[in-house]
């Protein structure tokens, strides 16, 4: 008996400091479920402003169950996450507030920002073709659609239909070309019979080895692996450069709804959206900054410009259901 | 037919009176209440079905995920009850070169989180990983394995990872087993085999069925693994459902489906324990004495324990040390406090969960009425949920109560103030102990239900009250049974993921944590550091209880 009560004591003395993070300082509190290559950009905020920055790790969906459940005493006063999509659903679940700000509009071309200003991106990836620089020649690539050519039958190396930035693809298809366009381009990736591989590395990896020749793959994933061998055997190709451009996604960010510190919330984001801030996520992750004032990373630049498809990113959270259930209907695991 | 069930009726009529009476049943109602809680929110989610987004599963892929998830649940059951007595069975009854470092080695697996040995088997049998790329250098490039992406493959990975759940709890029974049984069975002419066949494994079903059915339960609410192997079952849809469809109460639906699962494994696992309880007629001297094998008897041995440590432990730990190698990022982290935290979580869930699963075993024993019964099943199903659904299980309630305790604080203060209990260790606690009761719940219940009611009845005439026939009598024969239980939860919690993520303080980070922000960015070099901790920590635990289980009593 008596242990259980000192058990009990410990968990009630242990769970009495949470409660002493929140209204007590002036940090910023970030929820994050981005947590790669961005230390650096929160340091250089904090030295500049005076503001401490401090950041809680999570995945998307369960921080904004957090979130939620948080309420109006919720201690995040910035909601950061990947994917265009998860942006839009956190914002549909009024978890983020407007912010009108001059400075950010300025920083964030319109279409890699929410069109009633509730969260902006603030890196951009480009989803495109990668391909074995062994057995594939760049003129035998065109677009997304392409890939469902017979050519490629038994040769395509695809994640499954549940991955987030598939399913932001997809969504943003449906919004360029309509759903009929684009089931028809997926069935045409089904019909190749697709090897299924879950992680880009693992596809890049899958295309070096020879089990397949083509794949599509988040750009820096294929950076990062060129950055350790030059002589990686696997080449980026930019999809629809002669149509609609090659898709791309965000990760970013928003002020919540209940945000206790607002006015620093504010000024951190237009602090992450500056050239100076920008150039250090280009520098770390190797992902293209969402502020064209900041130049790329030297590995990145060496594969030259390309056309983005312009169309707003917000399309990835609106037509995210109608992806999943497309992808279901044509049998894309 | 029928007079069974008058007699259940009877008996269920003194559970009731029963029910008033006691004290235990008194102390068991608000605890199984309060781990009722996440479980009832999950039901709850079915007041208001999302029957667009069920038409849509239904038309889609329903019978492929349930048929998955049946076929799994069989594959694992299967395998991992063959593996894990075959190998109780000759640590315990057999001398083998070896053999008194694999008795203990043979637990190992239970340390490394299902999510790496999954990874390190796919980086190595992968058409890209070594093995395969080795085998095309030589033979040419025709020379495939088949692929790991496969039910084949990921039966195989859940089984080297949920064994050691048979193999313990098999093992603490062949111990638990006297001489005298074997030797009576030997002497009536019986070969060691028949012995086996006809006497122990019998007597040894409630534990066998245990710890299949942790096993499976286990396999049900895997997340990790199965998205890893591109298998698609009803748990690896509750993920794309909430974050593919934003559709997060269709998502908790489905999650429910999961219960009724787990209560079905619930329900086979006392149709399989039997009516028959085999109670050890006395524990006197020692147990089985193991016969020393020779020859290619002995070798044969050896090499079967050798092979499934090799492959269950030895290889995914060498692939995370070859990968701890190349890692930069993961020596970075400040890993005296994530160890500590880790620690800190795990003792604390493994002794609560121990205490109350105690509570609640000794509750049914002193009273076996269906109601009693019925409840403490009830409240160890949260082992089928995945960790998401339980962490969200428990935030809802608990962030309601907060938020009404908040209110009535700042009332009182006149000031306003941050959540107290959401995001406190308590909560993440609480949440830990739903997951894992069962664990400690069937361990302890395979464990307690060997020892006659005759002690029972001869400690209480002699006039011991109830608690102290538990501390003297009790509790030092189920000792092991004890250990085991607490080791397992004390494992389990140090390598919890999602409900860790989801409701551990603010800043409180743990080596799953580690883990997880590495494993979510593809830098496997890193996470392999944190992940090698964990299973360094979880070592802890394993030779604490070789130290006591080798006290002399």
């Amino acid at each position: 008996m008596r242990l259980i009560l000192v058990v009990f004591l410990l968990v009630l003395i242990t769970a009495l400091p949470a409660a002493s993070i929140t209204s007590a300082s002036d940090a910023v509190v970030a929820y994050s479920a981005r947590h790669y290559g961005h230390e650096a950009a929160f340091d250089a905020f904090t030295r500049r402003t005076g503001i401490p920055v401090k950041i809680f790790n999570g995945n998307t969906g369960e921080l904004f169950e957090r979130l939620k459940a948080e309420g109006d005493r919720t201690p995040a006063d910035v909601l950061f996450t990947v994917d265009a999509g998860n942006l839009w659903n956190a914002a549909r679940a009024g978890l983020l507030s407007r912010v009108d700000s001059p400075e950010l509009q300025a920083n964030v071309p319109a279409h890699l920002r929410d069109p009633e200003q509730r969260w902006v991106g603030l890196t951009v990836r480009a989803r495109t073709i990668v391909y074995s620089t062994q057995r594939v020649k760049p003129a035998e690539l065109s677009t997304y659609g392409a890939l469902g050519e017979p050519r490629w039958k038994g040769r395509l190396c695809l994640r499954t239909s549940g991955y987030i930035y598939n399913q932001s693809l997809l969504a943003t298809m449906i919004k360029r070309h309509g759903e009929p366009r684009t089931e028809e381009i997926v069935r045409g990736w089904v019909a190749n019979q697709p090897i299924l591989i879950n992680g880009d590395t693992k596809i890049l990896e899958a295309i070096a080895a020879g089990q397949c020749d083509v794949g599509l793959a988040n750009h820096y994933y294929l950076a990062r692996r060129l950055a350790k061998d030059a002589s990686f055997p696997v080449g980026i190709y930019w999809a629809n450069q002669q149509t609609t451009g090659t898709h791309v996604n965000v990760s970013g960010a928003g002020v919540t709804a209940h945000a206790r510190h607002r006015a620093g919330a504010i000024k951190f984001l237009e602090y992450l959206s500056s050239p100076e801030a920008q150039q250090m996520f280009a520098d770390l992750s190797f992902e293209y900054p969402a502020n064209p004032q900041a130049s790329l990373h030297p590995l990145v630049a060496r594969w030259g410009k390309f056309r983005h498809d312009d169309i707003n990113i917000a399309a990835a959270g609106e037509y995210q259901a109608a992806a999943t259930r497309l992808a279901d209907r044509v049998g894309y695991r | 037919m029928g007079a069974r069930r008058v007699r259940t009726r009877e008996i269920e009529v003194q559970g009731a009176r029963q029910l008033e009476l006691s004290p235990w049943v008194a102390a068991v109602a608000p605890v199984a209440a309060i781990l009722a809680v996440p479980i009832v929110a999950v039901l709850s989610s079915l007041a208001h079905p999302r029957l667009e987004v069920w038409e849509h599963l239904w038309q889609t892929q329903l019978g492929e995920l349930v048929t998955n998830t049946l076929f799994l649940l069989a594959g694992v059951g299967a395998t991992t009850l063959v593996l894990g007595t075959g190998l109780a069975w000759l640590v315990v009854g057999f001398r083998f070169p070896g053999r008194a470092v694999f008795e203990w080695a043979l637990m190992l697996p239970l340390a490394v989180p299902a999510y790496v040995i999954g990874f390190a088997f796919l980086g190595l049998f992968d058409y890209a990983g070594p093995v395969q790329s080795a085998l095309r250098r030589e033979l040419g490039e025709w020379a495939r394995l088949p692929d790991i992406r496969s039910y084949g493959g990921i039966v195989a990975v859940m089984t080297l990872v949920f064994y050691p759940y048979v193999y313990l709890l098999a093992r603490d029974a062949f111990r638990q087993q006297g001489a005298a049984t074997l030797e009576t069975a030997r002497s009536l002419g019986h070969t060691r085999f028949q012995v086996l066949w006809k006497v122990m494994l019998p007597m040894a079903r409630p534990s066998l069925v245990a710890g299949v059915s942790l096993a499976m339960m286990e396999a049900l609410a895997d997340f990790g693994t199965v998205a890893t192997f591109g298998y698609r079952t009803l748990t690896e849809a509750i993920y794309r459902v909430w974050l593919g469809m934003f559709e997060r109460d269709a998502a908790v639906q489905l999650a429910s489906v999961l219960l009724l699962f787990a209560a079905l494994l619930l329900a086979l696992e006392r149709a399989l324990r039997g009516r028959a309880r085999f109670v050890q007629s006395h524990r006197r001297g020692p147990g089985i004495t193991p016969v020393a094998l020779s020859g290619w008897r002995a070798g044969a041995a050896t090499l079967a324990c050798a092979v499934v440590l090799a492959a269950a432990f030895v290889l995914p730990v060498g692939q995370l040390l070859v990968w701890a190698r190349e890692a930069d990022v993961g020596s970075h982290l400040p890993f005296g406090r994530l160890l500590a935290n880790t620690l800190v979580l795990a003792s604390l869930a493994a002794t609560i969960t121990g205490v109350l699963a105690l509570v609640l075993v000794y509750a049914a024993r002193l009273h076996p009425s269906t109601t009693v019964r019925a409840v403490t099943r009830f409240v160890s199903m949260g082992y089928a949920l995945p960790g998401s659904v339980i962490a969200v299980g428990v935030l809802g309630p608990v962030a309601v109560l907060d938020h009404f305790l908040v209110s009535g604080l700042e009332r009182l203060l006149g000031h306003p103030l941050g959540l107290v209990l959401t995001g406190s260790i308590a909560a993440l606690v609480y949440a830990y102990v739903v997951r894992f009761l069962a664990v400690g719940y069937q361990t302890l219940d395979a464990s307690l239900g060997k020892i006659p009611g005759t002690f029972d009845d001869a400690a209480r005439s002699l006039g011991t009250s109830v608690l102290g026939t538990l501390r003297r009598v009790h509790l030092p024969l189920v000792r092991g049974g004890l250990l085991t239980a607490l080791i397992l939860v004390f494992v389990e919690t140090m390598k919890e993921m999602p409900a860790t993520l989801l409701l551990r303080p603010f800043g409180f980070d743990t080596l799953a944590v580690g883990v997880w922000e590495l494993t979510a960015e593809s830098l496997w070099e890193d996470a392999s550091v944190p992940a090698l901790a964990i299973v360094a920590a979880g070592l802890l635990p394993v030779f604490l209880a070789i130290r006591w289980s080798q006290r002399p009593r």
